[in-house]
């Protein structure tokens, strides 16, 4: 049977202790399209990322990326896919260049070193790549770990806040490579991200988290529309402050 | 075209970079050498690092060589056998060394925040303790190797005198270390850096029931049973039996396998249960300074 869905979740949920950070979340993200899943800080996006990524167990629930079950084979699956998050970094007395060839070699990359030239003329790295990681910016930081995600040409990406702390010219060109990858390489990619014009840019479909639970779904187009908005931003203000009914509901 | 000549922004066309088709054994291999290398680029361009290794066996065998120095001339044991305390703490150093290179290996991903990279990779939790052992084994051998090369150097004594028991010794206390380097880097995914202190302490709680300096005999009882638990037990008093009785005790070496098997393999499944319930809890992707 073909994988139309390169990630399916199923009634996920996730609870530490007395807390539930997230709860019966079900969805699909559809092959070589980007979704974006949004949500105020505390909504369960980490928490499902981490799930996805197979570093948190959930407390029920299925994950399936690329069609296998990551609670079972997630071992299968990892080297197809790779992720990008402000919370984990590097090895700082590392060069980059360092850093990229440990990665290169722990997803079984051939050619590592032009793999590596590859990704440093793409990412504008290349006069970072003999520079210890720990000596760069946030920003150049930030380009280092998507290399690094990027290494394994992964057919899943998972990126928590990709562009955070890129300025708006970094920032642009970060996504317009990222398109450019996506459309050349019909990767998934599932993004957490609190800058809504990069979500309307990107996104295909848009996934939103409130209190671990997903309060609503569909295109960037199509909540705007709903929620009677003109932005993804206003439609996430909405949201996240709990004046969730779509206006089209008012309406009828 | 060069991969420099390309723009930024432009997915390179060309091929050849895939991920690494290969499955099994060598895949495997190369994951484990991806750890080596990470580790191995931190310790070579860092001589503090490297000096810092070989610093403290090399101190603590020169104390005991003086004290060997003092006490010969009125001691029968040391006439008989007068490398008994240099070769004694240069192989308890090779125990410590060996839990140390296992223990600070981790902390080092802890420190970078690296676990969560790591564990999201490809690796395999059995490839990323073979990767800690393997270090173990590299940082045991320039820190007591150095120890090694100043004893001969300063005192002309060679442990390599005791011949192929050595090898033995050597592996016998390596596998302990990593046992309880393993354990104690499972401390510490459970209970963050604040334990990090049991990386140069826990060592020394076995350290009165090992029969470094003085037989298992002097003990008392109940912690005479203690000391035939532990493997540093046998390796000790087979130091004694090589040095005083210019023999090797075999009997000594299987028991202390025995145990090693036994205490590495409770060390993993530590390890692994630490990483299962820090997977429950989600502290792979948060741990760091």
């Amino acid at each position: 049977m073909a994988v139309t869905h390169a990630i399916a979740v199923n009634d996920l949920a996730k609870r530490f202790g007395k807390i539930e950070a997230v709860r019966g979340v079900t969805f699909e993200v559809r092959a070589g399209t980007t979704t974006a899943l949004l949500g105020g800080n505390g909504a369960g996006k980490t928490t499902t990322l981490s799930m996805l990524l197979g570093v948190l167990l959930p407390t029920a629930g299925s994950i399936h990326v690329l069609g296998c079950d990551m609670l079972r084979e997630r071992h299968r699956v990892l080297p197809r896919m790779n992720f990008t998050s402000p919370y984990v970094d590097l090895p700082k007395r590392l060069t980059v260049r360092e850093n990229l060839r440990v990665f290169a070699d722990l997803y079984g990359i051939e050619r590592p070193a032009f793999r590596i030239g590859e990704l440093a003329a793409e990412l504008d790295l290349s006069d970072l790549l003999k520079r210890p990681y720990g000596q760069l910016s946030a920003g150049q930081r930030t380009r280092v770990s998507l290399a690094k995600s990027l290494l394994n040409r992964p057919e899943a990406l998972l990126l928590d806040e990709p562009t955070a702390s890129l300025d708006p010219d970094i920032g642009d060109r970060m996504r317009s490579y990222l398109e450019d990858y996506q459309r050349r390489s019909g990767c998934t990619m599932l993004l957490a991200s609190h800058n809504m014009n990069e979500v309307e840019r990107m996104c295909s479909d848009v996934i939103m988290l409130r209190a671990g639970s997903v309060v609503d779904q569909g295109s960037p187009g199509e909540l705007i529309a709903r929620y009677g908005r003109e932005t993804m931003e206003e439609v996430f203000l909405d949201i996240a402050r709990g004046v969730d009914e779509p206006a089209e509901k008012v309406v009828s | 075209m060069k991969a420099s000549d390309l723009p930024m922004g432009a997915v390179s066309r060309a091929g050849g970079s895939r991920a690494d088709p290969r499955r099994g054994v060598v895949a495997s291999l190369r994951r484990i050498r991806a750890l080596i290398r990470r580790h191995a680029y931190l310790l070579l361009k860092s001589w503090p690092r490297l000096v810092s290794m070989m610093y403290y066996p090399t101190v603590t065998m020169v104390l005991w060589a003086f004290v060997t120095i003092y006490l010969a001339p009125t001691n029968r044991f040391l006439t008989d056998a007068p490398g008994f305390f240099i070769g004694a703490v240069l192989l308890w150093d090779v125990l410590f060394r060996g839990q140390l290179g296992v223990s600070l290996t981790f902390i080092e991903e802890v420190y970078a925040r690296n676990l969560g990279n790591l564990f999201v990779s490809p690796l395999r939790l059995h490839e990323f303790i073979a990767g800690q052992l393997i270090m173990s084994v590299l940082r045991t051998l320039i820190g007591v190797g150095g120890a090694c090369l100043f004893a001969w150097l300063l005192f002309r004594y060679s442990i390599f005198t005791m011949g192929l028991p050595l090898v033995a010794f050597f592996t016998c206390l390596l596998a302990f270390g990593w046992a309880i380097g393993l354990a104690v880097s499972a401390m510490i995914l459970r209970y963050g850096l604040g334990a990090e202190e049991l990386a140069w302490a826990a060592i020394f709680l076995v350290a009165p029931v090992s029969g470094v300096y003085y037989p298992i005999a002097v003990l008392p009882p109940a912690l005479q049973a203690i000391s035939w638990a532990l493997p540093p037990a046998y390796v000790f008093e087979g130091m004694r039996a090589v040095l005083l009785q210019q023999t090797f005790r075999v009997d000594y070496f299987r028991n202390a396998l025995l145990l090693d098997a036994a205490y590495v393999a409770a060390g993993a499944a530590i390890f692994a249960v630490a990483v299962h319930s820090a997977r429950k809890r989600g502290t792979l992707l948060q741990m760091g300074e």
